[in-house]
């Protein structure tokens, strides 16, 4: 009960803590909610109601805003973010077979987070990186000119990273 | 008040002197590529490396390592320049760092693995500006990235950096600079192609204030990258064209709005704002001449529909970025409905230039009605990847061939999509000549096929537009003959539908509605009335939308369906995908051509593949789910894409004819 308390009150302090940056202006509410985000890894409920309260804004607006932009989701994310570029440049290159290979794989459509909170895929509609389509991105780390094989690599890379820093943090 | 702070342009004149002298112009400078799309090459590691090496061998004070904004060729990163010589070096790999450190910068020797070597003459080139992708280019707004930290304002004011704000500042009226914009003929680099001059004249004769200068940065066009990389390697080249700008029309405010995705923009840009604001360009009393301009940063939240400029201005104030009519226009009644000069970043890049090297020089170049250059993102099917800068009204085929490089592994080109997804699919497919060796035969041909191909189409706003596309921000995806035009016109209108923001309904309907008929003729579904369906739905759409979003949505299927009409027909009429694309109807064969690597069967997810090692393979055709993984690895295009049903037609042919490889050397002529 305490732990709860102490989180919450963590929660609204630190949402503070974000809109203090910018000013509680609603032209800073994007890069607000995106603090917000890079923080939670998604956009908690409880955090925008508190970011309502501190900026004095309608719940109704921040809820219109967390919903209508790409960038938020109100879902939690994964513990790997893996990342298909879709941008034309590397969907004239197949990128779509790169879609599909990991859907079936990981047995979730692109949007989704696999049931173990292991791994979350997405689409994005362009990185800007078009000379290595197509491309993936792994937890921020760049995966070009992608095949089917390299798929294989770079999952198996992704996954081994973090059981490695799992095993680390148990160690500790 | 900081002490750097610039208090005249006499002061900024002094500053530039002291930089040039205390040049050393025979000093080493290794200067890196660090673009985004060097940065996911791994020129980071690249950096490093040259770091260390210097550490060790105690040279700082004798060599330096810059890392440079974008150099516009992407595809041959991490690119590396050792200065004074000017020896450009490409696909760095750290490992290769180090040779560069020890024969070049310290021997004083080329590293010929590195060089660029002309894929067609074979010959060895030693300097950037010699090779082929860059000869045909003018790089007048790139130019300066090669040459610069875009973190360190001393570099670009060592370059004649905001010596035409000076100039505009205390020589040149406000009306003397739109004026010499409207003379130029500079139009807005962001799509619309609006003369930049006549917008800045509307938004001053405005009497309200506060007015609000805003720089577009939501670059959302996929496949578009030239905003991106002119925010990341020459940030203050667009805030001294925002100043120039904003005093013109007598604005005290401007915002950047830029894409999240960007982070290097953003990082970037930051630091230069800031650089300038110590330097006195930013803030109050510019340079000592009592003008006050100061600019604010916001990050986009990833809607395409934000680069519509109500649309980003409705986002600008904290709301969900959804356009407005457009009755009063935005100069007059914009962001917090005051006026508001929104134009795009490369846009205000070129203000400076047109200052400083004065309107005149800037018309001379380009076309009758569009001037100056236009930067393009060249991507997807092409042998050169890149940012390219090239001046208005060169041909498709220039770009396409001299500066591209033709299509790779032998295909043809097959279509060109200009302006994003608001744009159209031009066709570049040239006839295939009947007879070898006459060159008249070539133009007989397509007079005789009376063949419509736009590889020598000037390439500017007018042309663009004539021939059913537009410019749009500059992003041109070249396709191949791997490429289907049902396919991509259907990838299109998807993207639009998840972009449309729902306000009105043509788009937000009937976007969803184009995009199931060509779901349905890409499944092999479709009839004829579905094409006059689509056309007819598309010009409602065009008609009645309230944005250009939906207004320029239908584009690229009419493009499609204007150039590309026989494959809309093979699709509905033979139920058959010419490119091989569409998954419903297409059938994955092996013909003999194949070696029996085995790297098909292992890519295979459900096992269809069958086959001894070095023995022919086959598809067993009830286990294949189309998913193409096997076509993406052959190397020795054995894998082929035939009519649904066709795969074991070509696969029992293949067992008659297939005999085993004698040598490797075989298997790669075969």
């Amino acid at each position: 009960m305490t732990v709860a308390v102490d989180t919450k009150y963590d929660l609204q302090s630190k949402i503070e803590e974000i809109v203090g940056e910018y000013g509680a202006k609603s032209t800073a509410l994007i890069m607000i909610l995106q603090d917000v985000q890079r923080q939670y890894r998604y956009l908690p409920e409880e955090a925008l109601r508190a970011v309502a309260k501190t900026m004095k804004l309608p719940l109704a607006q921040i809820y219109g805003v967390a919903t209508f932009y790409r960038s938020f989701t109100l879902k939690p994310k994964g513990r790997n973010h893996i990342c298909v570029c879709t941008g034309t440049a590397c969907h004239v290159r197949q990128a779509v077979v790169i879609v599909d290979k990991l859907e079936r794989d990981l047995g979730i459509t692109a949007g989704e987070t696999t049931a173990d909170g292991e791994v979350s895929l997405e689409t994005v509609n362009c990185l800007g990186a078009c000379a290595l389509g197509p491309l993936v991105t792994a937890n921020g780390i760049y995966y070009g000119n992608m095949t089917v094989t390299k798929v294989d690599k770079m999952m198996s890379e992704v996954l081994h990273k973090t059981y490695d820093s799992e095993t680390t943090e148990e160690a500790a | 008040m900081s002490t750097n702070r610039l208090n005249s342009p006499a002061e900024l004149a002094a500053l530039k002197q002291r930089l040039e002298k205390n040049r050393n112009a025979n000093k080493t400078v290794v200067t890196v590529c660090a673009g985004t799309g060097c940065m996911a090459c791994g020129c980071e590691a690249v950096l490093k490396t040259f770091h260390e090496e210097r550490k060790k061998d105690r040279l700082e004070n004798e060599v330096e390592i810059k890392a440079t904004g974008c150099h516009g060729f992407c595809e041959r990163g991490p690119l590396v320049v050792v200065h004074p010589s000017g020896v450009f070096y490409q696909r760095v790999k750290p490992a290769d760092a180090k040779l560069i450190w020890e024969q070049t910068v310290k021997g004083g020797q080329l590293v010929n693995k590195l060089l660029y070597r002309d894929p067609q003459s074979n010959e060895i080139i030693k300097h950037e500006k010699d090779i082929p992708f860059y000869k045909r280019q003018m790089r007048i707004i790139f130019g300066k990235n090669g040459f610069m930290d875009p973190t360190a304002i001393n570099d670009y004011i060592l370059l004649g950096g905001y010596l035409a704000l000076a100039t505009a500042l205390t020589k040149m009226t406000s009306e003397q600079i739109i004026g010499d914009v409207k003379k130029s003929g500079l139009r807005g680099r962001g799509g619309g192609g609006f003369l930049t001059g006549k917008k800045w004249a509307t938004c001053r004769a405005v009497k309200v204030d506060p007015k609000y200068v805003i720089c577009n940065a939501d670059e959302g066009d996929p496949g578009a990258f030239m905003d991106r990389s002119l925010l990341e390697g020459n940030p203050h080249q667009v805030i001294e064209g925002m100043i120039i700008g904003a005093y013109a029309i007598g604005s005290h405010e401007g915002f950047v709005y830029v894409r999240n995705e960007y982070p290097l923009a953003v990082k970037n840009l930051t630091v230069a704002i800031k650089a300038a604001r110590d330097y006195g360009l930013l803030g109050e009393n510019i340079l000592g001449t009592g003008f006050n301009f100061d600019i604010v940063i916001s990050r986009g939240g990833g809607a395409f529909v934000c680069g519509e400029s109500t649309a980003l201005m409705a986002s600008l104030e904290g709301k969900v970025g959804e356009p407005r009519a457009k009755y009063i226009h935005t100069v007059e009644s914009g962001l917090w409905d005051k006026p508001s000069n929104l134009n795009n970043v490369e846009t205000w890049a070129n203000v400076p230039l047109i200052i400083e090297r004065g309107a005149d020089w800037f018309a001379s170049i380009g076309t009758e009605n569009s001037k100056g250059t236009k930067v393009f993102a060249l991507t997807g099917r092409v042998n050169n990847t890149g940012l390219v800068e090239v001046p208005m009204g060169i041909t498709l085929r220039e770009i396409l061939y001299d500066i591209g490089g033709g299509a790779p592994r032998g295909k043809r080109f097959k279509a060109v999509q200009t302006g994003g997804p608001s744009g159209g699919m031009l066709i570049v497919e040239e006839a295939q000549p009947k007879s070898h060796g006459s060159p008249v035969a070539h133009g007989d041909i397509r007079n005789e096929n009376e063949a419509v191909n736009l590889l020598d189409l000037p390439v500017d706003f007018d042309e663009l537009t004539r021939v059913g596309s537009m410019m749009g921000s500059g992003g041109m995806i070249v396709m191949d003959e791997d490429s289907c035009m049902v396919d991509v016109a259907r990838y299109f209108i998807h993207f639009l539908t998840e972009e449309s923001c729902g306000k009105c309904l043509p788009c937000r309907e009937g976007l969803v509605t184009m995009l199931s008929v060509l779901r349905k003729i890409s499944a092999g579904k479709g009839t004829m009335e579905d094409i006059k369906y689509l056309e007819e739905l598309s010009q409602v759409i065009i008609d009645t939308s309230l944005c250009q979003l939906g207004g320029s949505a239908p584009n690229p299927v009419l493009s499609a369906l204007r150039y590309f009409r026989q494959e809309f027909l093979a699709h509905v009429v033979d139920k058959r995908c010419p490119a091989g694309v569409c998954k419903d109807l297409v059938s994955h064969a092996i013909d003999n051509t194949c070696n029996g690597c085995h790297a098909c069967l292992k890519s295979c997810p459900t096992s269809a593949i069958v086959g001894e090692p070095k023995r022919l393979h086959y598809v067993i055709q009830d286990k294949c789910i189309q998913c193409g993984a096997c076509y993406q690895i052959c190397r020795y295009n054995s894998i082929k894409r035939v009519k649904r049903g066709e795969g074991d037609k070509l696969q029992e042919r293949a067992r008659e004819q297939w005999r085993p490889p004698l040598k490797k050397v075989t298997a790669e002529v075969s």
